[in-house]
């Protein structure tokens, strides 16, 4: 009983949620509502027993990803008119997209409701979610996890690259060059007479 | 006793359990509202006597009610709200940063069985909370719709982030030695004395027998290293960027009053209770006493509570006696210094736990 209410609950707000995301009018708030869907989507998965996909969900897409989103849009100086001057002249892309969208997810209900009957069977009820999840990633698909690491990699260094400019003529701190000075090397004493100043 | 509670839970009807669940977890955040009304006068009173001054002393005997004085003067002062802010989210930020830095306490083991949620990942969840706590700063420093506010938001925006990664990889050592992710029985395999802690692993009868001694260095950097990256993360002084006087007036917080600062305010000094309170589960052994014999009578709580109170006196030192760090030097310290030392901590530990561990 409680959890189809929370079922409902957690649907409810989160398909709600997602379409405040793109009828919010300020794009902050759209980035609060997308906040708001993901952490429906982690209650919905915590239902299901999946709690360790729920709190990665929230660390990884709540806590690092849409805090950059938040980040971007914020800094960002959006200009309403000229926003809604280019809706028309892009509407028949985005209903194209639209349309494909909507085929895919009929598609995929349809063989949820005449296809084949499958359901996951739990294999192992003994082991925890995370243990789960390990064993299956570091052994059968080790090489697959290891290659989307390696892509996380390359797409890390090239932003870094995109990004690092080396430019001449600016002062630059050097740490290790700061921190290895002696009081011999970074100090003089000088004894002053009086009303003379440092010659 | 662990044992008996949670049959007692099981017994429950849905009902009285929501209840009585309701009632406990009431009873928790009233008392520890109450405790940290008087941490927040513990940290003036040692800022005051590190610059030889009284600290606050005239409301209660020795200044004990400031605290509460300083509440009926925060709720009672008007709230203002900035004409050109975003109403909603400006009042909605304050609320955030308040109710995460609740939530998280939700999986904190303060003795044998005394735990709200006794769940499987609770490092997990306490990272993921700690994460959303994030959101209060920028949302209440972007809806100020003010310059200072903003800049403040921003900085703290990419602090957070980037020591958050550095102190997952330390946390991370910890559940290696552990081989849980469970806080209750992460404490319960530092139980036995000061030695095996994993702060102090030199007991040479322990898991991995005498090369607990090459562990006892690298362990004992990670819990210096967590300890300064949770500085970072909370916003405390040397790190406390987002909200330096000296350049950003009071950063995020430049436009909120009364209330709605109170909230922010409280938020932050139980995020900083509850570092404390992971210190001490992660590296300084939970509840069990420093010695294994003779102390039985002493409930474990008092233990926690000793520790938890010793972490935060350090949390208060260092804000009186340690400079601030400039903006540049602490991303310098946490992304080039932080990161691939507990980088090389996990792959070193992780190797000792395969090679030499029981299977972990």
């Amino acid at each position: 009983m409680l959890t189809v209410i929370s079922f409902y609950l957690l649907a409810f707000v989160a398909v709600a949620a997602a379409f405040m995301v793109i009828a919010a009018r300020n794009p902050v708030h759209s980035v609060m509502y997308l906040i708001l869907t993901f952490f429906s989507a982690a209650g919905l998965f915590i239902l299901m027993g999946a709690e360790f996909l729920a709190l990665l969900l929230v660390m990884v897409y709540v806590g690092a990803v849409a805090v950059l989103f938040l980040f971007v849009v914020m800094m960002l100086d959006v200009d309403f008119v000229e926003m809604k001057q280019g809706f028309l002249n892009n509407i028949g892309f985005g209903l194209l997209v639209a349309g494909i969208l909507l085929l895919e997810m009929i598609m995929v209900g349809a063989t949820y409701v005449w296809g084949d009957k499958t359901t996951v069977v739990v294999r192992d009820t003994e082991v925890s979610n995370i243990e789960a999840f390990g064993r299956v990633l570091y052994t059968d698909y080790a090489g697959v996890f290891e290659a989307a690491g390696f892509v996380l990699l390359v797409a890390m260094i090239g932003a870094i690259v995109l990004t690092l400019r080396d430019r001449d003529g600016v002062r630059k701190q050097d740490a290790m060059k700061q921190m290895s000075r002696t009081k011999e090397t970074g100090m003089e004493m000088v004894d002053i007479e009086p009303g003379q100043g440092i010659g | 006793m662990t044992m008996s509670l949670i049959q007692f839970w099981s017994d429950l009807s849905p009902l009285a359990w929501f209840g009585l669940k309701f009632a406990q977890v009431g009873g928790f955040v009233l008392i520890l509202s109450v405790i940290l009304a008087f941490l927040i006068l513990m940290d003036r009173k040692v800022w005051a006597a590190v610059q030889m001054r009284r600290g606050p002393n005239v409301v209660g005997p020795f200044g004990l009610l400031q605290s509460f004085a300083d509440l009926l003067k925060f709720v009672f002062k008007e709230i203002i709200i900035p004409s050109g802010s975003d109403k909603g989210l400006f009042i909605l930020a304050p609320i955030i940063t308040l109710v995460m830095a609740f939530l998280a306490w939700a999986v904190v083991p303060i003795a044998p069985g005394w735990v709200m949620s006794d769940i499987n990942i609770g490092v997990l969840y306490v990272l993921a909370i700690s994460s959303l706590g994030v959101y209060g700063i920028i949302i209440g420093g972007w809806a100020s719709n003010s310059k200072y506010p903003f800049m403040g938001a921003l900085r703290s925006a990419a602090q957070m982030i980037s020591y958050e990664v550095s102190i997952g990889f330390i946390i991370l050592t910890v559940i290696f030695l552990s081989g849980s992710m469970n806080l209750s029985s992460i404490v319960d395999t530092q139980a036995g004395g000061l030695f095996n802690w994993n702060m102090f692993r030199l007991n040479p009868m322990g898991e991995y027998g005498i090369w607990n001694i090459l562990l006892f260095p690298i362990m004992f950097y990670m819990g210096i290293m967590f300890f300064i990256s949770a500085l970072a993360e909370t916003n405390r002084p040397p790190f406390d960027l987002p909200e330096a006087e000296s350049e950003l007036v009071a950063g995020f917080m430049v436009e909120y009053s009364s209330t709605p600062y109170l909230l922010f305010m409280f938020g932050e000094y139980l995020n900083m209770t509850l570092m404390c309170a992971m210190f001490t589960i992660l590296f300084l052994g939970g509840w069990h006493a420093p010695v294994d014999i003779g102390v039985q009578f002493v409930p474990p709580v008092f233990w926690f509570t000793l520790k938890c109170l010793f972490m935060f006196f350090m949390f208060a030192m260092v804000k009186a006696i340690v400079p601030r760090y400039r903006y540049d030097q602490l991303m310098r310290l946490g992304w080039k210094v932080f990161l691939p030392t507990s980088l090389a901590a996990v792959v070193i530990v992780s190797t000792f736990v395969v090679f030499l561990g029981g299977g972990a």
